[in-house]
């Protein structure tokens, strides 16, 4: 999608709003991928989650993808942030090898992941975690007090005991963690799971503060709509695969999310089912 | 690694100081310890009917180390307890954090709380069974090394059993044979330090800062590997 729709749509949904927080990356990498899996597989638990993945996306990318429950969304996030072990096949993240324990730690260092885990300590205050993590990434901390105010937990909630906040509240906190990193490349699993309006529309405009800094983003999300709005392609996952990396033929347009063409009706429908997945379930279900 | 020690250190002093499980829980399951062996052993009971000193007292230094062990297993699982909680161990790998600093954080603080319960045990200890002291200097250097050696050993295979849903049954079994020999050297040397002559006590006081050394030098090590796997 050409970034000036992308924009318009932005500009309907709320108010501009100051991200100055979001600092240069200054990040170039000579015109090589942010991310190349080939034929990467991980395993968990002897079960291939990813099952032979080959995908590239460039700097400045933002990546939907999209897939069923357990289609290796999450893994596939995992496994890009350094985290999910690399089975077999080739992966490299930031021009570092996922299969060399020294570069999957730097891989680490330069991504940030926004998981369904919040990677917060519930006996600590919004303010404790976030000033642990700070440390631990040696951030400056006089970025957090920006970050703090624009998601709205500057006030009130900044001494409040994460166990005592609610799902969007950790969210939010988890967010903050994560921009007050400044990663180079962004992970979010279902970033808009759990926000109220406002905190959905600001998750969007910190993308697209983050893309115009040098950030590259994936995006695993059901909020289908929402997310390709945002998003530049959509990639397609099914068991484990790739099923539509979202380039597409010539004709094509980019963000299409069409499963790939098959022979045998059968297994068109199927992979209809596993693009769609509980994607569609949940629109009926709205 | 120091910087990344000193952040993980403060960071679960600053839950503890949040919560007060150690306070509030382990120190008092630890008192219960001592004040069960009291019942179960009479403070009147003798070997010969000569003896200066009650059984009690003389087992006290074994009896105190018991109870600062089973007390330990309970702050060691809390350790990590809190890092097995909402992924948060993930996090510490994303944040790029040294092993060898997170490491030493973790051991750090929790030493740090068992010289505290230590101190406060130790108090009980001396009331409940009446035992005396020859040399505090002696008793307090082989109670910091012994500390260092239980926190960095359990700390490790802590970590070691922290992926599993069966770690808290799992890291007593995995502990305690470890902590046997600082488990022994620590007792001969308190014992030493209370009732003299302070000479032996001094050599199972050496052997503990082996253990110690060795012990943390082993966590430094491994704990890259084993956070790598968990």
């Amino acid at each position: 999608m050409p970034i000036g729709r992308r924009g318009a749509i932005l500009k309907q949904r709320s108010a501009p709003v100051s991200l100055e927080f979001v600092t240069n990356l200054s990040t170039t990498l000579d015109g090589s991928a942010v991310v190349r899996m080939e034929g990467a597989i991980s395993l968990i638990d002897q079960f291939p989650a990813l099952a032979g993945i080959d995908l590239v996306i460039d700097e400045g990318e933002i990546v939907l993808l999209r897939g069923a429950n357990g289609a290796g969304k999450s893994t596939l996030l995992r496994l890009c942030a350094g985290l999910a072990p690399l089975g077999g096949g080739t992966g490299t993240v930031l021009g570092h090898d996922l299969s060399v324990r020294e570069q999957r730690r730097r891989v680490r260092r330069e991504t940030g992941l926004l998981a369904h885990e919040t990677f917060l300590y519930d006996e600590l205050t919004v303010e404790e975690n976030i000033l642990f993590w700070a440390k631990a990434n040696r951030v400056d901390l006089d970025s957090i007090d920006p970050v703090l105010d624009r998601l709205a937990l500057a006030g009130r909630l900044r001494n409040v005991k994460v166990s005592g906040l609610s799902a969007g509240q950790r969210r939010r906190t988890s967010l903050a963690v994560m921009v007050c990193r400044r990663p180079r490349l962004w992970l979010l699993d279902e970033p808009h799971g759990g926000l109220d309006q406002a905190g959905r529309d600001f998750v969007d405009d910190l993308v697209q503060h983050a893309i115009g800094f040098g950030a590259t983003v994936l995006i695993a999300s059901h909020d289908i709509e929402r997310a390709t709005d945002l998003s530049t392609r959509t990639i397609t996952i099914g068991g484990g695969q790739i099923l539509d990396d979202g380039r597409g033929s010539s004709d094509e347009p980019a963000t299409s999310a069409e499963p790939k063409k098959s022979d045998s009706p059968a297994e068109t429908q199927k992979s209809r089912d596993d693009a769609s997945g509980d994607d569609g379930a949940e629109r009926h279900a709205s | 690694m120091l910087h990344d020690a000193w952040v993980m250190a403060q960071k679960d002093l600053r839950i503890e100081r949040g919560s007060r499980v150690v306070v509030g829980q382990i120190l008092p399951f630890g008192a219960l310890i001592l004040i069960l062996f009291g019942l179960a052993i009479s403070p009147d009971l003798t070997v010969l009917d000569t003896d200066r000193r009650s059984v009690l007292a003389q087992v006290a230094p074994g009896l105190f180390w018991m109870a600062v062990f089973f007390a330990s297993l309970l702050a060691l699982g809390r350790s990590f307890a809190i890092e097995a909680a909402d992924g948060n161990l993930d996090g510490l790998k994303m944040a790029g954090l040294d092993p060898a600093g997170i490491f030493l954080g973790k051991a750090g603080a929790v030493a740090l709380q068992l010289l505290i319960l230590e101190i406060l045990l130790g108090f009980g200890a001396f009331v409940l069974y009446g035992a005396p002291l020859t040399s505090i200097v002696l008793l307090v250097i082989a109670q910091v090394l012994a500390t260092i050696a239980v926190a960095a050993a359990g700390t490790l295979y802590a970590a070691l059993a922290s992926g599993l849903r069966v770690r808290d049954t799992l890291v007593p079994l995995l502990v305690l044979p470890v902590l046997a020999p600082v488990l022994l050297a620590a007792t001969l040397a308190t014992e030493a330090a209370l009732f003299g002559p302070t000479g032996s006590g001094w050599s199972w006081t050496m052997l503990l800062g082996v253990f110690a050394l060795l012990y943390v030098g082993i966590g430094m090590l491994a704990f890259g590997p084993i956070m790598e796997e968990s």
